[in-house]
């Protein structure tokens, strides 16, 4: 038998001759942070349920990963490709640590970008680029999540004050925010307000006893007759679209984050499958193992060149919600499918911190669901496909 | 202050490096080529020093044209500008010619401090910072762990197996450091997007008045004439106590030396 040296499953795509010489550097930067500052962590802060957030947001922002593909007030102003191999080589170590930075970036970074007023934006964005302040971005609900136009949450006039009310549930760095870009419904309208934490009326409960995203900081914001100034009103944002443009930002964000689980998944795996043994053989010598290792590395790789295709189509400014929707219900399924068939070769020390397959797959569960669920995105494009809206 | 920081592409120390069977010169085709590792920490105290009270940083590169991605990453930590003396000549080229070489390069530059890693991890022969300083005429404050500029004076702690020692020279210096000084940024988003702006010279040996034939391999003064890969590792050896294990481990640790 030949003797074949083992290949990594992109370097049989070929996909890192898709990208350019800075969006490698940039990755690799992002990959070095993780090797050395969250991996050796990762483990200790899952089981704990507690992430050290602030000081990670302050390295985070040092290496100028939050609101990276922004430009100008400190952001770093990179092209979505490089955003989206950051968020593929953080999601390589945890959903939980890509999600702090989903949220900061392209949730509460990119709606004060995109609709702040020119004070909002001085205020606010260079500090959360340097990660000295942490935002989170209230739109679901308790009770509407995939439909946020049933919204409860008002903001009511009083003289040229608002007076907001309501509650905002599953929301990434919720307590840790020192701002809330809080949705709620005004007269005319779905409108975006900026509420700084210790605003009083404003509180914030953090949800513990989770099954997933267990190193992230996951909590429910009420808002109990909240009173803000005029000028706490995100100017550019009238009615849905503006969350749901935050949202499409994140989504692209996830469509390569996830391919980053499913590649540690796979790495992890076929380093396992070399040298675990059975029936005095390394079980990567099986075919049954083998069909399984194909498998995966074929919708891996098949991922990772879908995401590059949408970064390009992004920085080309050609890209469509329903193109995301495309990336975002292929990548976080096939991931998720990836991980726990991963989690099978691993047998019994799949179950553990010591391997991170698991930890991936409890991970994507939440990933599958938010950010619009693979349901809403599959009638998305049942809706781009038909012309026929089948959730309205 | 004008620094200039001595980069050497090597190959990846964590990948598996392997020796040309003709030539026995390290095979760069074959391995991911990296900065080396102490050079990084050059670097850094460069770029500290900067920060603390101005000047410049300048990277000097002797070697392939495939350096020129270490280059781009090193300038992508922060400093202001690079060298890059490629010449096919030079391949092969020893210690002693590499010194000639970057004295030569730094000849076309103003400097007041040289900073350069106290080994690479591919020769680990040590002596570039000593023969380069010589040959510029200047100190050698080697095997810094510790670097402190007070005006003209600069002072290193020298890092020895026993412990340290305090070495002081005035003026223009070469400064070669371990890896205890520091701990080396990562380079910045904006910095790996400023890097391929940033001025990178070009310098032939012609562009320095060196010779070809007092370079490269065929007129090295040290010359590789054999390499053999190292052993396959053996089993190690079982003691077990009866009595007198105690004895035989320290047997074994005065025979490997390590007492």
């Amino acid at each position: 038998m030949p003797d074949v040296t083992p290949q990594h499953p992109l370097a049989l795509f070929g996909t890192d001759e898709l990208l350019t010489d800075t969006e490698r550097d940039i990755r690799d930067t992002v990959r070095r942070f993780a090797d050395d500052r969250l991996r050796p962590h990762l483990a200790e802060w899952y089981e704990a349920g507690e992430l050290p957030a602030r000081e990670l947001a302050r390295e985070l922002g040092d290496l100028g990963v939050l609101g990276m593909h922004l430009s100008g007030y400190g952001c770093a102003g990179t092209n979505a490709v490089s955003y989206g191999l950051a968020c593929a080589e953080l999601e390589a170590a945890d959903s939980g640590l890509r999600s702090l930075v989903s949220v900061q970036g392209s949730l509460a970074m990119y709606a004060i970008h995109a609709y702040g007023s020119a004070e909002q934006k001085a205020r606010w964005l260079p500090e959360m680029a340097a990660g000295r302040a942490i935002g989170c971005f209230g739109l679901t609900e308790p009770d509407f999540g995939s439909n946020p136009a049933g919204m409860r949450s008002t903001a009511r006039r009083d003289g040229t004050d608002w007076i907001l009310r309501g509650t905002k549930m599953w929301i990434t760095n919720g307590s840790i925010a020192d701002v809330a870009v809080v949705w709620a419904r005004a007269e005319d309208g779905v409108r975006g307000f900026l509420v700084p934490a210790g605003t009083p009326g404003f509180t914030t409960r953090e949800i513990s006893r989770k099954l997933s995203l267990r190193a992230s900081v996951t909590a429910e914001l009420v808002l109990d007759d909240v009173r803000l100034p005029a000028e706490a009103m995100l100017p550019g944002a009238r009615g849905l679209r503006g969350p749901l443009g935050c949202l499409d930002e994140a989504r692209f964000g996830i469509v390569f984050g996830a391919t980053g689980a499913a590649r540690d998944c796979l790495e992890t795996t076929l380093e396992y499958a070399r040298t675990r043994l059975a029936f005095d053989r390394p079980i990567g010598g099986f075919q049954l193992t083998q069909a399984k290792l194909a498998d995966m590395t074929l919708e891996l790789g098949k991922a990772v060149l879908l995401a590059v295709h949408l970064g390009r189509r992004k920085d080309a400014g050609t890209l469509r919600p329903e193109q995301v929707s495309l990336g975002k219900l292929n990548n976080v399924r096939e991931a998720l499918a990836i991980a726990r068939e991963c989690r099978t070769i691993l047998a019994a020390s799949g179950i553990t911190l010591e391997y991170p397959p698991l930890r991936h797959a409890n991970n994507l569960e939440s990933v599958l669901t938010y950010e619009g669920t693979s349901e809403v995105h599959a009638l998305v494009i049942g809706q781009a496909l038909t012309g026929l809206p089948a959730f309205r | 202050m004008k620094i200039v920081v001595l980069v050497k592409q090597v190959p990846d120390s964590g990948a598996e490096r392997t020796l040309k069977s003709d030539d026995f010169t390290v095979d760069r085709g074959s391995a991911s080529n990296v900065i080396n590792e102490m050079d990084e920490y050059a670097i850094e105290e460069a770029l500290r020093i900067k920060e603390a009270q101005g000047g410049e940083v300048t990277i000097l590169t002797v070697g392939p044209d495939g350096a020129t991605e270490s280059i781009r990453k090193a300038l992508s930590m922060g400093p202001d500008a690079a060298v890059h003396v490629v010449d096919g000549a030079i391949a092969g080229s020893d210690a002693v010619q590499t010194s000639a070489v970057l004295a030569a390069a730094l000849g076309t530059l103003e400097w007041d401090l040289v900073l350069c890693g106290a080994e690479a991890t591919d020769g680990r022969v040590q002596v570039i910072p000593h023969m380069l300083a010589e040959r510029l005429g200047v100190p050698a404050l080697t095997g810094a762990r510790k670097l402190t500029i007070d005006g003209d004076s600069r002072t290193i702690e020298r890092q020895t197996d026993e412990g340290y020692e305090v070495v002081r020279a005035d003026g223009k210096a070469v400064v070669s450091v371990w890896d205890t000084i520091n701990e080396p940024r990562y380079p910045s988003f904006k910095g790996i997007m400023a890097a391929k702006k940033k001025p990178v010279t070009t310098l032939s040996l012609a562009d320095l008045g060196l010779a070809p034939d007092t370079v490269g391999l065929a007129n090295a003064y040290s010359a590789v004439v054999s390499a053999a890969p190292r052993p396959a590792r053996q089993a190690g050896t079982r003691v077990t106590d009866e009595g007198e294990g105690g004895v035989q481990l320290v047997e074994f640790l005065a025979v490997e030396k390590f007492v």
